[in-house]
């Protein structure tokens, strides 16, 4: 049967009628509609907006809207599941909030500080930016400019980002918000490979005989990791799986051994077992001495609190904290020697035989062992150590760089690997594990970006917590902020970035999506497009990058990332940037916009519109007249090609789900280091850990320090601070989904009902969690999903109204300057029984 | 003389104070404009909604939220409450809907004997619901709306 349009039409009036009545058509069968044209919807794929996992997804269209999505099954990653943030990724972009239009803050027509904010035109926008950067830099230099991003920029957006601020504006004051994810994972593995990023990749899950998590709650944080996780577990009998964390979480309902430790001992822990390899002659012999070296680490590093606190003056090494000077592996055992059974079981309150039986599971020659860590690790004031650490287990007993022998670091954005530690969009780096100190990475980027030498400074910038602290010290006058909520995930917001915004010295600029906390301390707020509302390109954890097309427009006036700042770019000339020496050695760029010397470079410029696959809509390319994120992106691919960061051709990764870098001659890599596997590595050499000249891992010795802050008789709480599954990071999104939001509304105070009892208070009583920094409110919860020990307590920071970075403590691990938000002192006090 | 040392202590903290307003006008997003130095008072914990009535989905492949309390369910890998009604052969018992077809499927799309593994722990995807408004609207769209729309645009062309 086939029905016209009309008759179709006339059949479905009375359920439309019905349907305005309210009334459900029960009378009468439904009308089905079976038209293919009214019943067909455009599917295309796209990576996850939400967590570093980097599901695959498949998105629905329709009449300029998307109306559906759910896993896809072509995905290796996911193969067709998705996590219940990730089912509901239709609604994220549907909030009725979406900011539509630049607003600055103004009095009487002029911008003012404590203005109300007004609509303005983009044109308008653009000018008071450009006016307020070019008096900073007149009056200041290129210091008094920052901008903080994030994992979530795309490829492109973190490239053209980087690549303004660090060679158009000559200014290295840019870091990502991964700074607070990550960095510690990133120090990591340079100090124990010379080169970022993981060896294995997921693949290990499904070969593996041993999980342990270390500081990770996947079963919240990468739910569709943990399937996998859960799906090998639970199917093959043999296999094990340790969870160890600082209080007990939905990952401890699929452990075999849950253990519970106090604050910071997870250090011990970890040279415990480095111990007992070598005690119990576990040692791999013939990999130790072909793949690796010892070495021992500066000690007494500080916790990267501003260089006045005592704690600071008091330490000997904060000044040449990542530095390290070679030992033997007599040395090495020796320094490990005292972290005994006795000892750990003691300092860290975990009976011994479970930390023996997780010894057992390293160092059992038969068994193969994944380790996986995320924010537990990362956000450590000696995270980088911890990774470290992490590694001398897998190294020493050779369980590393093959199928089911993984030492992995999951991250967190979609995009943390692909855009801030790949792009280099970190305010000491460059593309391809590249650093701004180094004098031969500068010159390769000038080379690349075909720019004069020296107009890369050599300076690492400000970091995240340091842009806090230089805007409330003015120092820093104009900041830009893109895809991130520092005002609500940063740290210390009370003490540092809140009065750091708001210093009248400083003009804060947020692109963003929604009015999130950060936008609303803002002075302009400017409105971006989102996920598939452009296109884009994100890097996963198991270094899989994937590409996605723009399917719908954004609303309004909101502009992508990637538009604005090379908008922005065109409201520059080298001559008001760029010192007169150094247009000298350029005289063809003399007069010429940053737009023209970096975006109109005959490199980002080269690939035209046609070129574009037919059917999509390209915002940018329609705007700048050429296919900008593929000029982009094989100008950045041309940093690590033949470099071991090898990228496919653009083109191929809008065909493919991902593919693992390095790929060479069109095959990705899933274990690097490893012969048969990594085409980087010699031949007969079986293993080659190539970032380091000798190709030799580092095993380090580094001892057990406290931590920054500690319970004592006035704040006599630790508080850990993390994420729900519902909610990804700060809830901008997730927050203006109904069904997610009314799974898990409000932050809770988490804690141990003997706690709760000892304060008068129950479950549902309101409390003050108060820090010497400030305080937050919110309802005590003792028997949730997170059950903590006695003398902890857990809030989540998802929540705009109760800020529980108001609490928190910026102190940082001083190699990687990550801050430790899982470990500060608190006090509780009971505001109301119910 | 006791409120010296407090009036010390406050006087240090003033100093270290901003002498600028750190509150400043501004849209209202989940949390009101020109709140952010201030602390708010938090709604009582909300229950679970618990009346066993399904709900809409937004789109067929949307997971089910849960219409009832799981309060105190075990769900490890010792055992999973939710399959004592869900599971295949006891959903007809309890009349509790089914599990899709899928979850018993391996990651290949394979059938198996028994609910896979991989979709073993049921508060991934379906979550119950509290008796809770909105912070903030969402104008999302079903496609039955959308197709809503075509119709009534194709009938006024008419």
């Amino acid at each position: 049967m086939k029905l016209s349009r009309r008759e179709f039409a006339k059949a479905n009036a009375a359920a439309i009628a019905a349907a305005a009545l309210g009334l459900p058509a029960f009378s009468t069968a439904s009308n089905l509609i079976t038209e293919a044209d009214m019943t067909r919807l455009d599917w295309n794929k796209a990576p996850c907006r939400f967590c570093g996992t980097g599901c695959g997804v498949m998105v629905a269209t329709r009449d300029g809207r998307v109306v559906a999505t759910h896993g896809d099954i072509k995905a290796e990653v996911n193969r067709g599941l998705n996590c219940v943030k990730g089912y509901f990724l239709s609604k994220i972009m549907y909030g009725t909030d979406r900011l539509t239009q630049p607003l600055l803050r103004m009095k009487g027509g002029k911008y003012d500080k404590q203005g109300e904010f007004q609509p303005i035109s983009w044109d308008e926008a653009f000018a008071i930016m450009a006016e307020k950067t070019k008096a900073a830099l007149t009056a200041h230099g290129p210091q008094a400019v920052g901008m903080f991003g994030s994992g979530q920029w795309t490829v492109w957006e973190g490239y053209a980002a980087n690549k303004l601020m660090k060679a158009g504006l000559r200014c290295n004051n840019i870091d990502p918000n991964a700074r607070h994810c990550m960095a510690s994972a990133v120090m990591g593995f340079m100090r124990s490979f010379g080169m970022d990023e993981p060896m294995g990749c997921y693949d290990d899950i499904e070969a593996t005989d041993t999980f342990v998590l270390w500081g990770s709650n996947m079963a919240e944080m990468h739910p569709i990791l943990w399937s996998r996780v859960a799906d090998r577990r639970l199917s093959q009998p043999q296999v094990k799986v340790a969870v160890l964390s600082t209080f007990e979480h939905r990952s401890f309902d699929l452990a075999d051994i849950p253990m519970v430790f106090k604050p910071q001992t997870d250090l011990i822990i970890l040279n415990y077992i480095a111990n007992h390899i070598i005690e119990s002659g576990s040692v791999n012999r013939d990999f130790v001495s072909r793949h690796t070296r010892f070495a021992k680490g500066a000690d007494d590093i500080g916790y990267g609190l501003r260089a006045t606190d005592p704690l600071e003056q008091k330490a000997k090494n904060a000044a040449n904290a990542n530095t390290w000077s070679d030992i033997s592996f007599e040395q090495f055992a020796a320094f490990v020697k005292p972290y005994t059974l006795e000892r750990a079981a003691e300092e860290t309150g975990v009976p011994a035989e479970r930390l023996k039986a997780l010894a057992e599971l390293y160092a059992d020659p038969k068994r193969k062992v994944v380790s996986f860590w995320t924010m537990g690790f990362n956000q450590h004031t000696r995270g980088v150590w911890a990774n470290n650490l992490i590694y001398n287990i897998h190294l020493l007993t050779g369980k590393i760089s093959e199928p089911g022998n993984s030492p992995f670091s999951l991250t967190g954005q979609p995009s943390a690997c692909g855009t801030a530690r790949e792009v280099g969009t970190f305010s000491h780096r460059l593309p391809a594990d590249m650093l701004v100190a180094n004098p031969k990475h500068r010159a390769t980027a000038e080379k690349i970006w075909k720019l004069p030498p020296g107009t890369i400074q050599e300076k690492p910038g400000f970091h995240a917590v340091e842009q806090s602290r230089k805007l409330k010290d003015g120092v820093l006058k104009v900041y830009w902020t893109q895809v991130c909520n520092n005002m609500h995930a940063g740290p210390n917001i009370m003490q540092e970035i809140l009065p750091g915004w708001r210093n009248p010295e400083a003009f804060v600029i947020v692109s963003d999506v929604y009015p999130t906390v950060s936008a609303q301390a803002a002075d302009l707020i400017l409105p971006s497009a989102m996920w598939v509302e452009k296109e884009g390109a994100y890097g996963n954890a198991e270094r899989r990058t994937q590409f996605w097309h723009q399917l719908v427009k954004a609303p309004g006036e909101a502009k992508s990332d990637l538009w604005q700042l090379v908008e922005f770019s065109k409201l520059f000339t080298t001559d008001e940037v760029w010192p007169a020496e150094l247009l000298a050695q350029a005289p063809q760029y003399k007069g010429k916009t940053l737009y023209e010397v970096l975006f109109r470079n005959g490199q980002v410029d080269q690939f035209p519109t046609s070129d574009m696959a037919e059917g999509y809509a390209n915002d940018e390319a329609a705007a700048f007249g050429f296919y900008l994120q593929k000029g982009l992106f094989e100008e950045y691919a041309a940093f690590g090609r033949g470099h071991g960061h090898d990228l496919a051709p653009f083109d191929t990764y809008h065909e493919a789900r991902g593919l693992r870098w390095p790929v060479v001659d069109g095959q990705e890599t899933r274990w690097r280091y490893r012969e048969g596997h990594d085409p980087y590595v010699e031949k007969g050499s079986g293993v080659q850990f190539y970032g380091y000249p000798d190709n030799k891992a580092i095993i380090f010795a580094l001892p057990y320090e406290p931590p920054a802050e500690a319970p004592d008789k006035d704040f006599p709480f630790w508080l850990s601070t993390g994420r729900v599954l519902e909610h990804w990071h700060t809830g901008s999104m997730t927050q203006r989904v109904d069904e997610l939001y009314r799974a898990v509304p409000d932050a809770l105070v988490y804690m141990h009902p003997d706690d709760a009892k000892e304060l008068k208070a129950r479950r549902g009583s309101e409390v003050k969690v108060i820090s010497r920094r400030g305080e937050m409110r919110a309802r005590i919860e003792t028997r949730g999903r997170n059950k903590p020990p006695r003398g902890l307590v857990f809030v989540p920071f998802f929540d705009a109204n109760k800020l529980i970075n108001k609490v928190t403590l910026d102190a940082t691990d001083p190699i990687s300057k990550q801050t430790d938000y899982k470990k500060c002192a608190v006090r509780i006090e009971l505001v109301s029984l119910a | 003389m006791r409120s010296l040392p407090l009036l010390l202590v406050l006087l240090a903290s003033l100093a270290h104070a901003a002498d600028y307003p750190l509150d400043a006008p501004a849209p209202d997003g989940r949390r009101p404009g020109g709140t952010l130095s201030q602390e708010r008072a938090t709604p009582p914990l909300a229950e679970d909604e618990n009346k066993d009535l399904k709900r809409e989905r937004n789109y067929p492949e949307q997971p089910p939220t849960i219409p009832h309390t799981i309060r105190g369910y075990q769900v490890d890998k010792n055992g999973n409450k939710c399959l004592t009604c869900h599971s295949r052969s006891n959903s007809a018992k309890t009349q509790a809907p089914m599990i899709s077809i899928t979850h018993y499927m391996d990651r290949d799309g394979q059938t198996l004997a028994a609910v896979s593994p991989r979709r073993y722990f049921c508060t991934q995807c379906h979550v119950p619901q509290q008796e809770v408004k909105p912070l903030v609207g969402n104008d999302f769209r079903t496609i039955d709306q959308l197709l809503q729309d075509e119709v009534q645009r194709a009938g006024q062309q008419q």
